[in-house]
């Protein structure tokens, strides 16, 4: 991946695109037009920055030209301390009673839900 | 059937016509087509929608799997060791296996993007070592660790340490079948490194505090570091060591010890 500066950046979201394209070309016959993406925040992926993989890493595939829906999903918990299930308004996992004690209940999806396929 | 997914890119028009009649596609696809019933028909959905419901990483997560069942098999235990450039991965292993070889059987994988530079580092010690150059890639994974358990062909009841590429935040995604993930810290880097980095500190099992040899010459406050990190894991395990001049790693080595036993 090549910045405006030129310089070589490295990122997970690169390899995690390479990943989704091979296992859709792996799974699913015929030319993709809209791949579905689930992506929690808590997951660690940057749905922007897969997006920003999607178009190189498709090039020459199937998938060239798809379009890429990505689903984004607020991270959830379950506080152990007060039993209460809360949405996230960012990564900490902190209940609003001040317990970092908590179940990861949602956010963590990096999931392909489904592709639109040509026929 | 065509399902609305939301997209809100335009209507490309390209499938495959099979109708002769001829027609401008300028026209707007934001209003119901009027269109001869004959047209209509030729007008077809011309997509199918999969259902796939598939993680991404499946893949990594089956080759880890595998790793996992081949550490377990041969009673060997793999670690992952994990940090930002710098914290001292490389010094760490040294000293460990200058102190340990000796009662344990040591072998190191090395990842880095380019260089061969920490193997020789780890070969100088006379321990058996594969480097990984990972080129662009950020971290190692499941496939390029399975390659490299190949040609290292470390022996049963033995040690395995995995030494990530300086990142704290993709080696946190990719689980390789390690046992455990080994997250090192420095004290030169700021004590809220954990709060930056929920990632790496949230999938790390113990969290080794390096460098305390430096303490009087930087600010960092230990106490709040820790207090930051188990703030995002609870359970999170902290050693505080100096790999250079010695201190606390005899708490390190019981943990290893510990670990090897329930491995092997």
């Amino acid at each position: 991946m090549r910045t405006t500066t030129g310089r070589f950046t490295p990122m997970h979201e690169l390899s995690i695109t390479e990943s989704l394209v091979a296992a859709i070309l792996e799974r699913v016959e015929g030319r993709i037009q809209t791949v579905t993406l689930m992506v929690g925040r808590l997951s660690g992926v940057v749905g922007e920055s897969v997006r920003f993989c999607f178009d190189v890493c498709t090039q020459g595939t199937r998938l060239e030209g798809a379009a890429l829906d990505i689903i984004d999903i607020p991270g959830r918990v379950r506080c152990l301390t007060c039993d209460v299930e809360l949405e996230l308004p960012d990564t900490i996992l902190l209940c609003t009673c001040g317990s970092a004690n908590v179940d990861i209940v949602g956010g963590q999806e990096l999931r392909i839900k489904n592709v639109e396929v040509m026929v | 059937m065509v399902t609305d997914l939301g997209s809100a890119r335009e209507h490309g028009h390209d499938h495959p016509h099979d109708h002769d009649h001829p027609h401008d596609h300028d026209h707007d696809h934001g209003r119901p087509h009027e269109q001869r019933p004959e047209a209509a028909v030729t007008h077809q959905p011309s997509t199918r929608l999969v259902d796939l419901e598939l993680e991404v990483l499946a893949k990594n997560d089956l080759l880890a799997a595998r790793n996992r069942g081949w550490f377990e098999g041969r009673g060997i235990l793999a670690l992952n060791l994990m940090s930002s450039p710098g914290a001292g991965k490389t010094s760490l292993l040294e000293r460990t296996i200058r102190d340990l070889s000796s009662e344990l059987a040591l072998s190191v994988i090395e990842g880095d993007q380019e260089t061969l530079l920490d193997a020789e580092r780890i070969r100088a010690t006379g321990c058996r070592v594969v480097q990984i150059n990972t080129g662009s890639g950020c971290h190692l994974d499941a496939d390029m660790l399975a390659r490299g358990l190949r040609s290292l062909d470390p022996p049963a009841q033995s040690v395995v340490f995995i030494e990530n590429v300086g990142n704290l935040v993709c080696p946190a995604l990719f689980d390789l079948g390690e046992h455990s993930k080994v997250v090192i810290m420095s004290v030169t880097e700021g004590d809220d490194k954990p709060l930056k980095y929920p990632h790496m500190f949230r999938a790390a099992d113990v969290l080794l505090l390096n460098k305390l040899d430096l303490l009087p010459y930087v600010n960092f406050d230990v106490e709040r570091c820790i207090g930051y990190a188990r703030q995002i894991n609870p359970d999170l395990e902290v050693l505080t060591v100096s790999a250079t001049r010695g201190d606390e790693l005899e708490r390190w080595y019981d943990w290893l010890r510990q670990r090897v036993t329930a491995a092997v």
